[in-house]
């Protein structure tokens, strides 16, 4: 043993007495979401002013000293719309949206004074009462946050803090005290499934890779989240990155690799950083390195910085990409656990997946299958984001419903002007782009792997993007195709030039060029894509196009037979209108019209000239009495 | 005996015969799968979506990556899959220059042969692509990135068969395009112009460069007298462009055609084969005598004096001097025909037909010229050729066999066996051997180092003196022996390396050809020539030895030097392009240089030179001293790089420079 920091009960006995010498806590959620509106400004605002009050402020734990404040930073907390979110302890009073200006009001209030800030806290609403803290706010009350846990609450870069709340028991005993053969066992039996979108049982996958014959085996992190609007798996790299390192450790030892690596893209600095950091004081102490646990396995960790192609999600391309070639998938077989980075037996799970693992060595498999549905256990975290009043990132058992998602965590639907609706509800796009639509009827289905993949949808990585009744459908396919349109790796042809074509032909349909040819063509090639595709991103491309298709037939069909978008959201198809009934004719519109296409005499109904008309929306957003339409 | 295993294609019981994959099993079932990205001697690539089959249980997959297991279940041809199929041919197409007719792949273009087969009569989809340039700059290959299907069989002949990775993959999703290194033209990068990405290629993305029409105008004009030399391996592929087996011999069918076309004179480059044999041959056992420069490798194929140009400039002492019997030919020919025919040199056009690109590059090497004229005028591959008698409206298959024109058409088996990998090997054991021993040999036949592996090795006992061989075809094989020699790990005395799979029969100028046999066979036609002539040994070649007596001298003489021989240089840096920054005006200036390459930049050389450049001028210097940017005195480890003079400065800091400077400016102006 090389160092102190090995003895695990010790670190937790002296981090446990530092702590309880410190009166109170603050922590400061510095996720990305909060961090980009200042939650570093509020942090050194807050050191200051509570030394300004005449508080002993600490910003790190040392086992001799105390002192009156513990100021320190955690990862993302989750409730990303209302940040940066300050958290008080031991009171558990969460402000929201907190300003640098906040700062000096909340320590002489709540810090000398012990009493509360009650414009800084949650206004629900739905009742309209102001929250104190998480366990009152419904976002937070009515998930369950397992894998999330401690994201929020650590610091993410005091490896002690994690070790206090129990980090690397787990992998010590996996080292020193479980066969690989009996760790496999205990992850096969809690049915944990690959979070990163496939959902393979990740005990067979282990158990596969345990069983090849070769010496060198590696343990892969796939943290190259790129869903458009996805960010699970940053929060936990962000929040709790010990937790993905101890996974890995476990996962290692479950197949007998002393080499792993993170594979984290290079537009999550953050994410980057903090994950770095984690591995150097793990190795620093004794945790990782050339003796973990003074057991005599290796284990060592490599960040890995990818260049931010979506493709480098697929695991083959992943490997590649590591390897230092071109980001392009492999065909499959042979699969990673046969012959993976430099040709030998690979695991390779998504970070949320080995997250998960640490927990369920702790609470036993057992406990873990109490949670979640009978073929998809546990919990999963999702990226809510869309039309819903709680934007922010969500974890909810398996099995969980739409309608608690959307109407209760996520606060209800809003219009397109953000305010809420109560009945505008028209999809949820779950799976980004390879996932597919839930429309009403799907509200009360539980979510999991198989009920979502009945239905033609995915859980995916877990962006679930609200939508609401303004929003047209055949734009969403069009956005989510253009997107893989972008991120296809260009390797297979089906995947490489379908996307352009479905693309080509959803500018067709929106544009008002298509026909009954335009449609079946459309669905040919998608389904032709489907099948044909070399890997994953292929073969689902065509998913959201499928899905929107099936559930808004009727949809598309405007588009093409009436050359009309009943959303109005289609610019090239939509006629410029002002309703005489509301026109109170202030000439405003006509003042403003660049083109000079509205005319009309003072106080009389004013008309626009459709074939002038630029549909630039000068007058839309003029127009105070909202007469004007299809622009 | 394991018992044989069997699965079920289309209904049929197949036996499961050592084949690594479905789509092998399926074609030897005789079904003929469609693939663009599909070739046995690269990887396993999966990218062209043609050779889908439904497998009951597992749904549809790339029979190309799916290993045959025994009771597997495989339809070839069901609905779902011709749709897919077409869709993806459909695809292709509307992202296609589709200028057919005038494409130089029409007919033998395998999209185009698709789309027949697979009945897509109209593209539903838009044409997407832009228009790109077209890159004609390499003298042997023509890049027409609008014809690319993307299928990588290129990226992956050059890596893997080659080992040099001249062209790769850039761009994502719609943007992905098969580009040399930093998009930079064909002929800026280390493409060695072996074609082989050509002879891959389904399409006409790269194709060989057609000098049919410089080859029509000389023999248009009148004043000219056009000589054709015929290359070995080109007699055993010519008859294939006409539907013929590959492997029949059309030598006589080849020379009436050229007689028809209008050339003045047809001879053999097996000729000129002989003679390298003779030069070569004799070069060997001079090294071998003294036991020095030692392995020799052979130096005929272009593409791999290149390769070991750009990659082995350390090896090039090793490196046959001998020059290639195409271009021994042309300077043997433009020396001793205008004499012989009675015309003037600038009159005499000598164009080769060759089984070969990289020839086309050789013959416009700046060495293989005299007084401004080229020994080797124009280089036409066989498929060119094929195309010139087509567009005459000659049937090769009719025509009367001709004799080739003498002296220089007459050759000996082991001239004509150089075109197949081994081939050389061979014909210098026949010289060597006899050489050595000095008794005539019973048997011409030295079957050890025929065959098909990439790196073949044979050790070969004369009158007591071993002699260890290697015959490599393929550069990443030449590669392999070439790092074992660098680094002293062998023992070979002497190296045959040939670009093409399966030597000068598998040139990237022959016709384009689907049949797996197609290079046995013609290697086959080389030896049964071999066996029909009535000499194996060049040295039984009277004309050969006529020629050395009426023009030549002693082998390996002052003139054969002259003629036949040649040296070669490093391509490993940029060379002769320093930048003058200061040009001093002194008789004996002082020389500066400082590098910039990228490693020296890294580490501070443009400040270093910068600082220089202010201190020459602060103490007007600028008369006596000379400064140069330069590229990579190859120290890049130990770098900024400057010299003073003759006084090399590793790890240069600017104190360093002044003193060295400072010192040698002194010692120059001392003497004054």
């Amino acid at each position: 043993m090389n160092s102190t920091i090995l003895n695990l009960e010790q670190v937790t006995k002296d981090y446990t007495n530092a702590a309880e010498r410190i009166a109170r806590r603050v922590i400061i959620c510095a996720g990305t979401g909060c961090v980009a509106n200042g939650a570093l400004k509020v942090f050194d605002a807050f050191r200051d002013a509570i030394a300004d009050a005449g508080l002993d402020v600490v910003t790190e734990l040392k086992r001799e000293e105390g002192g009156d404040v513990h100021v320190s930073k955690s990862g993302c907390q989750g409730f990303c719309q209302m940040g940066p979110l300050v958290t008080v302890l031991p009171e558990g009073i969460l402000y929201t949206k907190v300003k640098a200006s906040d700062v000096a009001e909340i320590v002489e209030k709540t810090l000398v004074a012990n009493d509360e800030v009650e414009r800084l806290l949650y206004v629900d609403p739905i009742s309209g009462e102001r929250c104190k803290g998480t366990g009152d706010i419904p976002f937070y009350t009515r998930q369950e946050r397992t894998v999330l846990k401690s994201c929020g609450v650590v610091d993410p870069e005091d490896i002690r803090e994690y070790i206090q709340k129990g980090g690397y028991a787990a992998a010590m005993r996996a080292y020193s005290e479980m066969t690989p053969q009996a760790i496999c066992e205990e992850i096969t039996h809690s049915g944990l499934r690959g979070r990163g979108g496939g959902g393979f049982p990740a005990g067979r996958k282990w158990d596969l890779t345990r069983k090849q014959t070769e010496p060198k085996k590696f343990v892969i992190c796939n943290g190259d989240e790129g869903d458009p609007g996805a960010f699970m798996d940053r929060s936990v790299m962000e929040g709790n990155p010990h937790s993905v390192i101890e996974g890995m450790m476990i996962a290692a030892r479950a197949i007998g690799a002393d080499e792993g690596y993170i594979y984290v893209r290079l537009e999550y600095p953050l994410a980057v950083n903090r994950v770095k950091k984690a591995v150097k004081d793990a190795l620093a102490a004794g945790i990782l390195g050339p003796d973990v646990f003074g057991t005599g396995h290796a284990f060592k960790i490599e960040v890995m910085e990818g260049a931010g192609a979506f493709v480098c999600g697929e695991e083959t391309a992943l490997i590649a990409s590591i390897e230092g070639k071109r980001g392009m998938p492999l065909p499959k077989p042979p699969f990673p656990a046969q012959s993976g980075l430099e040709g030998k037996p690979t695991v390779i799970n998504n970070v949320e997946t080995l997250a998960s693992v640490p927990m369920i060595l702790n609470m036993g498999a057992a406990e873990y299958r109490s949670v979640g549905t009978e073929t998809s256990p546990g919990t999963k975290t999702f990226a809510l984001t869309g039309h819903v009043v709680n934007t922010g990132l969500i974890e909810v058992p398996f099995g969980t419903t739409l309608r608690e998602i959307v109407n209760h965590i996520g606060g209800g639907v809003t219009n397109d002007k953000g305010e809420m609706t109560g009945e505008g509800f028209k999809a949820v796009q779950i799976g980004g782009p390879s996932g597919g639509c839930l429309t009403e009827e799907h509200l009360d289905l539980p979510l999991d792997f198989d009920s979502l993949k009945s239905v033609g949808a995915m859980v995916g990585s877990g962006g679930l993007v609200v939508m609401n009744k303004e929003t047209c459908m055949v734009g969403i396919a069009r956005f989510f195709m253009q997107f893989t349109q972008n991120e296809s790796c260009g390797k297979c042809v089906l995947c490489r030039e379908g996307t352009k074509q479905m693309l080509a032909l959803l500018d067709d349909i929106m544009e008002g060029r298509a026909t009954t040819e335009t449609l079946e063509l459309l669905e040919k090639v998608a389904r032709a894509v489907q099948k044909g595709s070399l890997c994953g991103l292929g073969k689902t491309a065509p998913n959201p196009i499928l899905a929107t298709m099936r559930q808004f037939r009727a949809e598309y069909e405007a588009h093409v037979y009436q050359k009309r978008c009943p959303t109005g959201q289609c610019k090239a198809l939509s006629i410029p209108e002002i309703i005489a009934e509301k026109c109170k004719g202030c000439t405003a519109c006509a003042r403003k019209c660049p083109v000079g296409a509205i005319t009309g005499e003072k106080k009389e109904v004013h008309v626009i000239d459709a074939d002038a008309c630029i549909k630039c929306g000068v007058c839309k957003e003029t127009c105070r009495f909202d007469a004007v339409v299809g622009v | 005996m394991n018992k044989t295993e069997f699965l079920i294609i289309d209904g049929k019981e197949i036996a499961i015969e050592g084949e690594r994959n479905l789509l092998e099993i399926i074609r030897k079932a005789g079904i003929d799968i469609p693939t663009f990205c599909y070739h046995s001697d690269l990887s396993v690539y999966g990218a062209c979506r043609l050779c889908l089959v439904d497998v009951e249980g597992r749904g549809i997959v790339t029979s190309c990556s799916t290993l045959p297991e025994p009771g597997l279940k495989v339809k070839t041809n069901t609905e779902e899959i011709r749709e897919i199929r077409k869709i993806t041919i459909e695809l292709l197409l509307a992202n296609h220059d589709k200028s057919c007719p005038t494409c130089p792949k029409s007919a033998a273009c395998q999209l185009q042969d698709l789309a027949r087969r697979l009945g897509v009569e109209e593209i539903r989809f838009k044409q997407t692509a832009e228009k790109q340039p077209i890159d004609r700059t390499s003298p042997s290959l023509v890049r027409d990135p609008n014809k690319c299907v993307l299928c990588g069989d290129c990226v992956r002949a050059c890596h893997e068969i080659q080992g040099i990775g001249a062209i790769d993959f850039a761009g994502r999703g719609a943007e992905s395009a098969v580009v040399p290194a930093f998009g930079k033209d064909l002929d800026k990068v280390e493409c060695v112009y072996c074609g082989l990405c050509a002879t891959v290629c389904p399409t006409g993305a790269i194709t060989p460069k057609s000098e049919v029409e410089e080859v029509w105008k000389a023999l248009h004009d009148d004043s000219k007298t056009v000589v054709a030399q015929i290359a070995p391996a080109v007699r055993v592929a010519i008859g294939e462009y006409f539907g013929m087996e590959p492997g029949t011999i059309n030598t006589g069918q080849m020379a009436a055609a050229l007689k028809a076309m209008g050339f003045n004179q047809v001879y053999d480059t097996s000729f000129a084969a002989d003679l390298t044999v003779i030069e070569e041959g004799t070069e060997f056992i001079a090294r071998k005598t003294k036991g020095e420069k030692l392995p020799q490798f052979t130096s005929c194929c272009p593409a791999w004096v290149k390769f070991a140009e750009q990659y082995y400039p350390d090896l090039l002492p090793n490196l046959s001097s001998c020059r290639s019997p195409q271009q021994m030919f042309g300077s043997l020919a433009k020396d001793t025909l205008p004499a012989k025919l009675g015309v003037e040199k600038k009159d005499i056009v000598v164009v080769s037909i060759m089984p070969c690109t990289a020839k086309k590059f050789e013959a416009k090497r700046p060495e293989f010229s005299k007084d401004g004229a080229m020994d080797v005028d124009h280089v036409i591959t066989t498929q060119e050729l094929g195309r010139m008698i087509e567009e005459s409206g000659l049937k090769l298959n009719k025509l009367e066999p001709e004799s080739l024109d003498m002296p220089f058409g007459f050759k000996t088996g082991a001239g004509v066996i150089f075109g197949a990998s081994g081939g050389v090997t061979e014909a210098v054991l026949r010289f060597a051997a006899e050489k050595i021993s000095g008794v005539k040999l019973d048997s011409v036949d030295f079957k050890a180092v025929r065959g098909e592996d990439g790196i073949r090795e044979a050790t070969i006992n004369v009158a007591g003196t071993e002699l260890k061989l290697a015959v490599v075809h393929g550069l990443a094989n030449a590669r392999v022996l070439a790092e074992k020699v660098r680094a002293g790990q062998c023992e070979y005395d002497l190296i045959e390396v040939m670009t093409c799979p399966g030597g000068c029969i598998g040139g990237a100028g022959q016709p384009v050809s689907r049949d797996a046999d197609v290079k046995k066979l013609r290697a086959r036609g080389l030896y049964d020539s071999d066996k029909m002539l009535e000499f194996h040994k060049s040295q039984d070649n009277h004309m050969v030895s006529e020629c050395y007596a009426k023009h030549l001298g002693k082998v390996g003489g002052h003139k054969a030097h002259n003629l036949l021989h040649t040296s070669y240089h490093s391509r490993r840096r940029i060379t002769d392009s320093d930048i003058d920054l200061v040009t001093g005006q002194a008789k004996d200036k002082l020389e500066v240089r400082v590098c910039v390459g990228t490693s020296c930049m890294v580490r501070g050389s443009q400040t270093l030179l910068k600082q220089l450049l202010a201190h020459i001028d602060d103490q007007d210097l600028q008369g006596e001293v000379e400064v140069r940017a330069t590229f990579c005195f190859e120290q890049c480890d130990r770098g900024p790089t400057v010299a003073v003079g003759k006084t090399v400065i590793e790890k240069c800091s600017f104190e360093k420079a002044i003193k060295t400077l400072e010192k040698a400016v002194g010692k120059a102006k001392s003497p004054a």
